[in-house]
């Protein structure tokens, strides 16, 4: 298609070196050192978030954890682009975007410790919980942006999924019906490489982001690791959403350095050559060549960044270990908006068998938290 | 005035959508063709192409996209374009539709409303004439009703609409051209049965026979055909199948001694069988035979030279009736 590139947008390689790209460089100008600052801090804080979820899962604090290890660039570069009245659908690996959007430390472990099906309060930070089936929120991120235009509202949503996805059909049916309707939404697809065993050549023959074409929405491809690179191109497409442009999408090239879950064991299906080849291209370590290399790198910031993240996952560590179990009849709660009765009668025969007491079976009506 | 099922729908639609803004309604070919029942006729007409979307032909995507908007505080209404269409969308009416509310401890509603022609008896081809209830009646988080006749369908579509909860909403299709006396102004938009609560069509003292949708006529068929056999039955249309009023089949059948449970969709593991385990519960010492079922075979449904013999007829009903008096 005229006008797209036809290898991924790339603005600092992973040497730190900049790329002479002047119309996506322009999309970033105004980064200076202080921004770059701030975008390495957050890729370091939610790193350091990211390997206290597994050491709490290895430790039997946390029933699973989904790492986001290596994608650091790919979710900090297209959050920091977002603005807070945008909406984010995301997927369950999400965790450094959440961070990014004010989700609290303290809220990131609930679903994976077992003690509720979500994390945060969505309408709080404008961003979905963890989402388990796989591709069902673009359709989601599509009604709500449509509805944002109905309303009038001059915002962006955004859709987050990966390379498996976009193999569901809900994932096609998400580009028609944004394509269909000029739905301002941003599809971003973080192609890590891997679906659980199954390499990306599985899922698709031709790259991800040339399916947009055929929706008629402009695809771009994207370095992942490359967090100037992504803020470059997901500025763009949301501003495009923004201003009544339409949809987009965005495919990152990224790498998922490790297991799918920590389920996982990625041993089994891919070589330590190639963990290794793509440690080489680590998103970090590229935003610190860069620093270094252009003279804003020293030794108080990398100390400071340290405490810093040090910090955020001791809260992590301690607001999970503090959640308690729920109470058991809290499995009858919020089950439907309004009473429904054979709700009610099942949460009186339980308390009741629970408590041995018909009248503190029947004290609290449905719906009501403790 | 006198009017149809499917026009009582179509001014319920209506007058939800005068009423409040947030409503809108979706599906395929529901705009100027005004769906293929009709139901939505003159709808968007009047109400433009935002208030009444016509959508990409894609199930999943009606009903996911519906979420996302109600997600940002709108009503969507999804029209399904016939039972047998409404599978691609499973997994977005049980695993997010009917589970948001809960996954989010009340944080996030999902007030859609999904309108679904179901049933057969209109000699249609494959896919169009199935009875899917028992899937989504077997679905935490949903509500799942089918009004019987023109006056139901009215006051049930407003209740669905206003309700926080999602609402599958089954539309008997072979009881589209019913036709009856629906005074639309007195029923208002809150008036009539509440929207959870069984009706007692007529009363009766030998048996109690339970349908909903489109069995409930066949159901009263059976009933007037035993009068004259000198059997009194009791017919309760159900209207609602989650949850079900389990309280006013009980209070029935304490009175009768006999229930007979009629649907069209298959009897194997379906609403009939739960009705006949709940009130063997409720009226073990009242009932004097066993709860009968009377419903479609277990087969896949079949091409409509077949269907009269799948579908309940009053005959069935009433060999049913006569089994459970002589026991």
């Amino acid at each position: 298609m005229p006008g797209q590139p036809d290898y991924p947008v790339q603005l600092v390689q992973p040497d730190g070196r900049r790329v002479l790209d002047p119309e996506h460089a322009a999309l970033v100008a105004d980064v200076g050192p202080e921004q770059l600052r701030a975008l390495y801090e957050d890729m370091a804080i939610t790193r350091r978030i990211d390997i206290e979820g597994t050491a709490l899962q290895r430790q039997g604090q946390l029933g699973l954890w989904a790492p986001l290890l290596g994608q650091e660039a790919a979710q900090v570069g297209s959050a920091h682009a977002l603005y807070p009245d945008d909406y984010v659908f995301c997927s369950y690996r999400e965790a450094a975007v959440a961070y990014c959007r004010g989700v609290p430390p303290t809220e990131l472990t609930r679903l994976w410790r077992g003690v509720a099906h979500h994390c945060w309060d969505p309408h709080a930070v404008n961003m979905t919980n963890p989402n388990i089936v796989v591709g069902s929120q673009g359709l989601h991120a599509t009604g709500y942006a449509f509805a944002a235009h109905l309303d009038g509202a001059e915002i962006a949503t955004i859709a987050y999924f990966g390379d498996g996805a976009s193999s569901q059909g809900d994932i096609a049916e998400a580009l028609g019906f944004a394509a269909s309707w000029s739905a301002p939404v941003v599809f971003f697809c973080q192609n890590n490489h891997w679906a659980i065993s199954e390499p990306v050549r599985v899922q698709s023959a031709t790259p991800i982001a040339r399916r947009a074409y055929g929706y008629g929405m402009p695809g771009v491809q994207v370095d992942g690791n490359d967090v100037l690179a992504v803020l470059a191109v997901t500025r763009q497409a949301v501003a495009r959403a923004r201003s009544g442009g339409g949809p987009s999408f965005i495919e990152a090239l990224t790498y998922r350095m490790g297991p799918h879950t920590t389920a996982d064991d990625p041993t089994r299906y891919r070589s330590a050559a190639e963990t290794e080849q793509w440690a080489r291209r680590d998103p970090i370590d590229r935003v610190r060549r860069l620093l270094e290399r252009e003279g804003h790198w020293d030794y108080a910031f990398e100390l400071r960044v340290t405490e810093h993240a040090d910090e955020v996952a001791h809260q992590v560590r301690t607001a999970t270990i503090d959640l308690p179990d729920p109470a058991p009849t809290e499995l009858f709660d919020h089950v439907y908006t309004t009473p429904h009765p054979l709700i009610t009668e099942q949460r009186r025969e339980y308390t009741e068998y629970l408590t041995g007491d018909p009248d503190e079976a029947s004290a609290r009506p449905e719906g009501v938290p403790r | 005035m006198i009017t149809t099922f499917a026009a009582s729908l179509n001014v319920g639609l209506r007058r939800a959508l005068e009423d409040d803004p947030k409503v809108l309604l979706m599906g395929e070919d529901i705009g100027r063709l005004g769906g293929v029942f009709r139901v939505t006729d003159t709808l968007q007409k009047d109400f433009g192409d935002s208030r009444v979307i016509d959508t990409p032909l894609a199930e999943s995507g009606i009903v996911g996209t519906a979420f996302g908007m109600a997600l940002r505080g709108y009503r969507p209404v999804c029209e399904i374009q016939f039972d047998g269409f409404v599978y691609p969308a499973f997994d977005q009416i049980v695993s997010h539709v009917a589970k948001i509310n809960f996954r989010t401890q009340g944080k996030v509603h999902a007030p859609l409303t999904i309108r679904i022609p179901f049933g057969g008896g209109i000699g249609s081809v494959e896919h169009h004439s199935e009875s899917p209830e028992a899937y989504f009646a077997h679905t935490a988080g949903l509500r799942v009703v089918t009004p019987s006749n023109p006056a139901d369908a009215y006051s049930m579509i407003r209740q669905a609409i206003a309700l926080d909860d999602p609402v599958i909403f089954f539309e008997p299709k072979r009881r589209y051209w019913d036709k009856a006396d629906v005074d639309f102004d007195a029923l208002g938009r809150d008036a009539g049965l509440p929207l959870d609560r069984a009706r007692v069509c007529t009363t009766g003292t030998d048996a109690t026979v339970v349908a909903y949708g489109g069995t409930v006529a066949t159901a009263l068929s059976a009933a007037k055909i035993a009068a004259e056999e000198g059997h009194s039955l009791e017919v309760i249309d159900l209207r609602s199948l989650s949850p079900i009023d389990f309280d006013t089949v009980e209070e029935s059948v304490a009175k009768t001694g006999r229930l007979i449970v009629t649907h069209e969709a298959p009897v194997f593991a379906g609403l009939g069988a739960e009705i006949a385990a709940r009130i063997t519960e409720r009226c073990f010492y009242q009932l004097e035979a066993p709860v009968l079922r009377v419903g479609g075979f277990d087969i896949p449904y079949p091409p409509a030279k077949l269907e009269k013999h799948h579908l309940p007829d009053p005959d069935r009903i009433l060999a049913a009736v006569d089994r459970s008096l002589a026991a």
